[in-house]
């Protein structure tokens, strides 16, 4: 379980991103954090593995008091979050595997690492998971050399081999196209079913963040404005989130749009032509 | 400033007329310094040595000609020995240059006074020429290959390191999060995340200052470190021309060779 208590952050320039975010993620939950460009979506992931300094408040990991720890804690407590990020963030001139397996790097040492010599059985489960997003064929190919839908795949590989208990997903769509973007979204989706892992995911597609969650948190600057199951987004909802605009078309029946698209490719572009209308 | 109301519309100029001015003033302040300082050199000139300067190169131009090719064969040893200073030079200039570049780029440095003592390093080792370098050390270590071979890593250490620690600031930050997500350690971090990253300016630094230090050890043989150099100044002193010219036609071909060594090294590793 993750706890977020008054979570605040002030950047240095004396913008404040985050106001005394209060949340609360039971184990296996994913949720989607919606809100507009600033809200502060990035900063609230990022400090809850550190990467961005809180000013303020408090993050748990079950037990865990992450805001507290040393830095060497910290390492050992970032291999139980996986992060998975808007351009990927993948080393472009290191090979698939050697992306895959950088996600071990906090359990080998230093002179291992340097060596590429990782243990067996990170190996082995590097080569399943590739496997389990069918990139199988591509593990000695450099990253560069990958379509963005794939580089995203290998990102979800390199969280997953961590063994994380949870992921931080920052913008995985951004820069995706809408089919390619939601076979991520699903795949994170699926992938998190399988194992039981929390998400928070953050997106900029309220479509998609109903589409793929089981809860929707809306974020306005820095202030938690919407907490609850995705089909409460109402053009109410999502005009506290986003400001006013004409809502009705973005909101969808979530259920049958999902279906269309398993049996037959050409009824999707129907959902997303429809989609793209309504935010326009 | 670029919005004026006339009678006939909007105007836009690309600058406002203060503006123009300045440039103005500031090209009319140029061309003046360059008068000043073209009347200045002349009256210092003895314009009679200037007259025959036409006459006096082609005396020494036909003097040269043809290159003595029989002294090649004791050009060998000295090209090789010139070679081998560059070479060495850059491998000990790179051993040095690493890690004071990470100490001196921001996104590396574990700390800022380490920072300014990486930066001085760079600073001291570029601002004295190889030249320079050479005629101390043969004074500290007596005339040879060894001067050389240290004069050059010396004076390349601040090249490299300028060069290198330009490429660690420019990576693209994100790939670092990503390693640093994962639980990584600081070296770690930078193993994954840094490396891989600046490989590509590492070669191409290293080859263009090799490069430059063929062109380099050349010379430094005037002060007695060592190379084709000595056999130059030994040439130039006896006023063996036809040896001068044999000479500069290996160091040419030694250019040329290198040239396009580093082409290839280059092409292939980025």
């Amino acid at each position: 379980m993750l706890r977020l208590e008054g979570l605040s952050k002030r950047y240095k320039t004396g913008d404040e991103a985050l106001k005394g975010v209060d949340l609360e993620i039971p184990d296996g939950q994913v949720i989607a954090l919606i809100g507009p460009s600033g809200a502060g979506k990035s900063t609230l992931i990022r400090c809850v593995n550190r990467l961005v300094e809180p000013t303020k408040g408090k993050v748990y990991l079950g037990d865990l008091e992450l805001t507290g720890l040393s830095s060497g804690a910290l390492r050992k407590a970032r291999r139980k979050m996986g992060m998975i990020f808007q351009e990927y963030a993948l080393v472009e001139r290191l090979t698939v595997m050697e992306n895959v397996l950088s996600g071990r790097l906090g359990y080998v040492s230093f002179f291992a690492s340097w060596t590429r010599k990782f243990p067996k059985k990170d190996i082995r489960e590097a080569y399943r998971l590739l496997d389990r997003v069918g990139l199988m064929h591509m593990a000695d190919k450099r990253a560069d050399e990958l379509s963005g839908g794939q580089r995203q795949r290998v990102g979800i590989c390199r969280a997953l081999i961590q063994d994380p208990d949870l992921l931080l997903v920052d913008e995985p769509t951004a820069s995706l196209d809408p089919k390619t973007s939601r076979q991520i979204m699903r795949l994170i989706n699926e992938l998190c079913a399988e194992r039981g892992l929390a998400a928070i995911i953050n997106i900029h597609d309220v479509l998609l963040a109903q589409m793929f969650s089981q809860r929707v948190v809306g974020l306005e600057l820095g202030s938690i404005v919407y907490d609850g199951p995705p089909d409460g987004l109402t053009p109410e909802v999502l005009t506290r989130i986003y400001g006013e605009e004409d809502w009705e078309a973005t909101i969808e029946n979530v259920d049958d749009d999902d279906e269309v698209e398993e049996d037959d490719g050409e009824l999707v572009n129907v959902g997303i032509a429809k989609r793209t209308g309504g935010n326009e | 400033m670029p919005l004026i109301e006339t009678s006939d519309g909007p105007m836009w100029k690309r600058r406002t007329p203060q503006k123009r001015l300045a440039i103005f003033m500031g090209w009319l302040f140029g061309f003046v310094i360059v008068f000043y300082a073209w009347r200045l050199i002349s009256e210092k000139t003895i314009w009679f040595f200037v007259q025959d300067a036409p006459k006096q190169a082609f005396d020494i131009a036909t003097r040269m000609v043809p290159p003595k090719f029989s002294y090649m064969e004791r050009l060998w040893v000295p090209v090789w020995d010139t070679l081998n200073i560059a070479t060495l030079g850059t491998v000990i200039a790179l051993a040095i240059a690493i890690p004071v570049a990470f100490a001196a780029a921001r996104n590396t440095t574990p700390h800022p006074i380490v920072r300014a003592i990486a930066i001085f390093i760079i600073v001291a080792s570029r601002s004295v020429n190889s030249l320079i370098w050479a005629l101390i050390l043969v004074l500290i270590l007596g005339p040879g290959v060894l001067a050389g071979t240290i004069a050059i890593g010396l004076r390349s250490v601040g090249f490299c390191a300028k060069l290198l620690y330009e490429g660690i600031e420019e990576i693209d930050h994100s790939q670092v999060e990503a390693i640093e997500a994962t639980g990584a350690s600081r070296m770690q971090q930078m193993l994954y995340g840094i490396v891989p990253q600046v490989l590509p300016t590492f070669a191409g630094v290293g080859v263009f200052r090799w490069d430059i230090n063929i062109r380099e050890s050349t010379i430094l043989g005037l002060v007695g470190a060592g190379g084709i150099g000595i056999e130059l100044s030994g040439s130039i002193n006896t006023l063996a021309w036809t040896q001068v010219s044999m000479i500069l036609l290996v160091i040419l071909l030694t250019v040329i060779v290198s040239e396009w060594v580093s082409a290839k090294v280059r092409g292939a590793i980025i």
